[in-house]
């Protein structure tokens, strides 16, 4: 079984994005970029099933630019077998990227798509269920547990109440939630051996894909701060400041 | 045009972030309410205030909200349609980027603020920045999230039911089981007072401690993700970026440090108060109140301040 992982360059999760002066986005000059963390999950389960002698091959994609390269040797690192790069300077869309993804499947022909349920940048949390959506697979998103067994994949997803579980017939979307596992830190050795591993690049019109935005930024802006509180000595004085000042209790 | 709203509903209530996702679309055109489930979860949605029709997608395939045949309905239904709204809830975010992808459209996943029928808000970067984004598709497709809007009543239409069928097609996914966590408690996403704890609270065992201050302030419990992932308490409990976004009137953090992933969920809270041992937490830069100490000494003051002032 061949598996497909998605990863996407991002902000790293522990720098605090800074608004850029013109509002035209997030400052990312000079910001240390790293995987996206639901991509890592992501990564992490493809390898183990093909620990497991699950999967036989981890294929991962990045589209972005050409400093995604260094994404694609960190998934190899973890354990991916070989890498593509749709190279493009264009901020590609979810729906952009859901076509790429769509095209390299008919390319690749994988088993199992997975995922991270989104990406930390813009929080869309769209491009599984839309690459589903176009192929017309099965989709189990926002996986805390998965298991493949007899041509099916059992996925048990975070819902707004609990757990829900599900089986996919395969080919099937995978989106990774946090809880899915704790993805490994490459080895240095491993690190060295990615180097070697195959990383092809290719560009979306070689797919064929249109990826113009179809949203424009009209602005970005800074959220509205919160007053500084103050501190209280007590828990008698928090009560009664609930209770008179802030009259929520 | 009308706007098509999906009311995702749990054991057959209607969730209340639908409701607010209803009193967006309002803003949008005349609201026809798409739902599945037992007729009474269409009877439901029909007496929403501001609701004008009901549309029913009823039948096995229809059940669970599974997002295969649900899309389709959604894409067959469209056309009729400028908008489709969800709520931002965790079967919104599930099924509408799937009808969006059939429909050739960008969803605007989060929105926030309604500046045009164009042009949403929505925070990106975990709540760090606002965008401002204007749409060239010919329809929206748009999650909403419920702490931005107020849900519009649950009594106070009496909408004509319509039934809608479901695309023949073949069974993708299919429903095994459902576990959902058992609480006589407020909903997080609809609770006025919230009360919830980090890491500090140090086991499950611990966790359980929040119980009394809860029960005394008829408050939700939730949790930072620090708490989840160490096992504490359920996933469902997780408050934050990638958990359930609240802004009650009071929410009382309780042994978190204040990660942005966290605060992203709950910053828009009223009034916020953060106990914790830490001056230094990034938790009390947000904080209407903060109180530093350890939280096992301060949870029974807090109490016993309660019960004296009656």
């Amino acid at each position: 079984m061949k598996v497909l992982v998605p990863v996407k360059r991002v902000i790293d999760f522990n720098i605090k994005p800074r608004v850029k002066a013109d509002g035209t986005g997030v400052e990312t000059a000079g910001v240390k970029m790293s995987m996206n963390p639901f991509d890592e999950i992501a990564v992490e389960e493809a390898v183990r099933l093909k620990e497991k002698g699950i999967a036989t091959e981890v294929v991962a994609v990045s589209v972005g630019v050409q400093q995604a390269q260094d994404t694609l040797r960190t998934a190899m690192a973890m354990g991916a077998d070989r890498a593509i790069l749709v190279l493009t300077d264009v901020a590609v869309e979810p729906l952009g990227v859901a076509k790429i993804l769509k095209a390299l499947v008919a390319k690749e022909s994988p088993d199992l798509v997975l995922l991270g349920k989104q990406a930390i940048d813009d929080d869309m949390n769209a491009t599984g269920q839309m690459l589903a959506g176009l192929l017309g697979w099965a989709q189990g998103t926002f996986a805390s547990k998965i298991e493949i067994a007899d041509g099916k994949a059992t996925v048990t997803r975070e819902i707004d109440g609990g757990l829900e579980t599900l089986t996919l017939a395969l080919p099937a979307i995978v989106t990774a939630d946090l809880r899915l596992n704790e993805p490994r830190y490459a080895s240095l050795p491993n690190i060295m051996k990615a180097r070697k591993k195959p990383l092809e690049t290719i560009a979306p019109a070689d797919l064929g894909v249109d990826v113009t935005p179809r949203l424009t930024i009209v602005s970005v802006a800074e959220p509205p701060a919160r007053q500084q509180g103050i501190k209280v000595e007590s828990a008698a004085d928090l009560v009664a400041r609930l209770r008179n000042e802030a009259k929520v209790i | 045009m009308a706007v098509l709203v999906f009311l995702d509903h749990e054991s057959g209530i209607i969730r209340q972030a639908s409701r607010s996702a209803v009193t967006a679309a309002r803003a949008l055109g005349e609201v026809h309410a798409l739902v599945t489930g037992d007729a009474s979860v269409a009877e439901a949605a029909a007496r929403i205030d501001g609701v004008a029709k009901v549309l029913r997608a009823a039948g096995a395939a229809a059940a669970h909200e599974l997002a295969e045949p649900l899309a389709a309905v959604i894409a067959d239904l469209a056309p009729a349609y400028s908008h489709i709204v969800a709520a931002s809830g965790a079967s919104g975010k599930n099924v509408l980027p799937r009808a969006a992808a059939l429909l050739d459209v960008q969803p605007i996943p989060d929105v926030v603020s309604i500046v045009d029928a164009d042009t949403f808000v929505r925070p990106i970067y975990a709540g760090s920045a606002l965008a401002t984004v204007k749409s060239s598709d010919a329809k929206k497709v748009l999650t909403v999230r419920a702490s931005s809007f107020d849900p519009a009543p649950a009594e106070g239409g009496a909408a004509p039911i319509e039934q809608v069928t479901v695309p023949e097609g073949p069974a993708l996914s299919e429903f095994v089981s459902i576990a959902l966590s058992q609480s006589e408690r407020p909903e997080l996403e609809s609770a006025r007072v919230i009360v919830s704890g980090g890491r500090g609270m140090q086991n499950e065992e611990n966790f359980k401690l929040l119980n009394p201050l809860a029960d005394r302030l008829g408050a939700a419990i939730g949790a930072s993700r620090a708490a989840v992932d160490a096992g504490f308490v359920p996933n469902d409990y997780q408050v934050g970026q990638t958990g359930k976004i609240v802004a009650p009137e009071l929410y009382i953090a309780v042994g978190i440090s204040g990660a942005i992933q966290h605060l992203a969920g709950m910053k828009d809270s009223k009034i916020i108060v953060a106990i914790n041992k830490d001056p230094e937490a990034p938790i009390f830069q947000v904080a209407d109140y903060g109180l530093v100490g350890d939280l096992f000494d301060i949870l029974p003051q807090v109490e016993a301040a309660l019960d004296k002032a009656g």
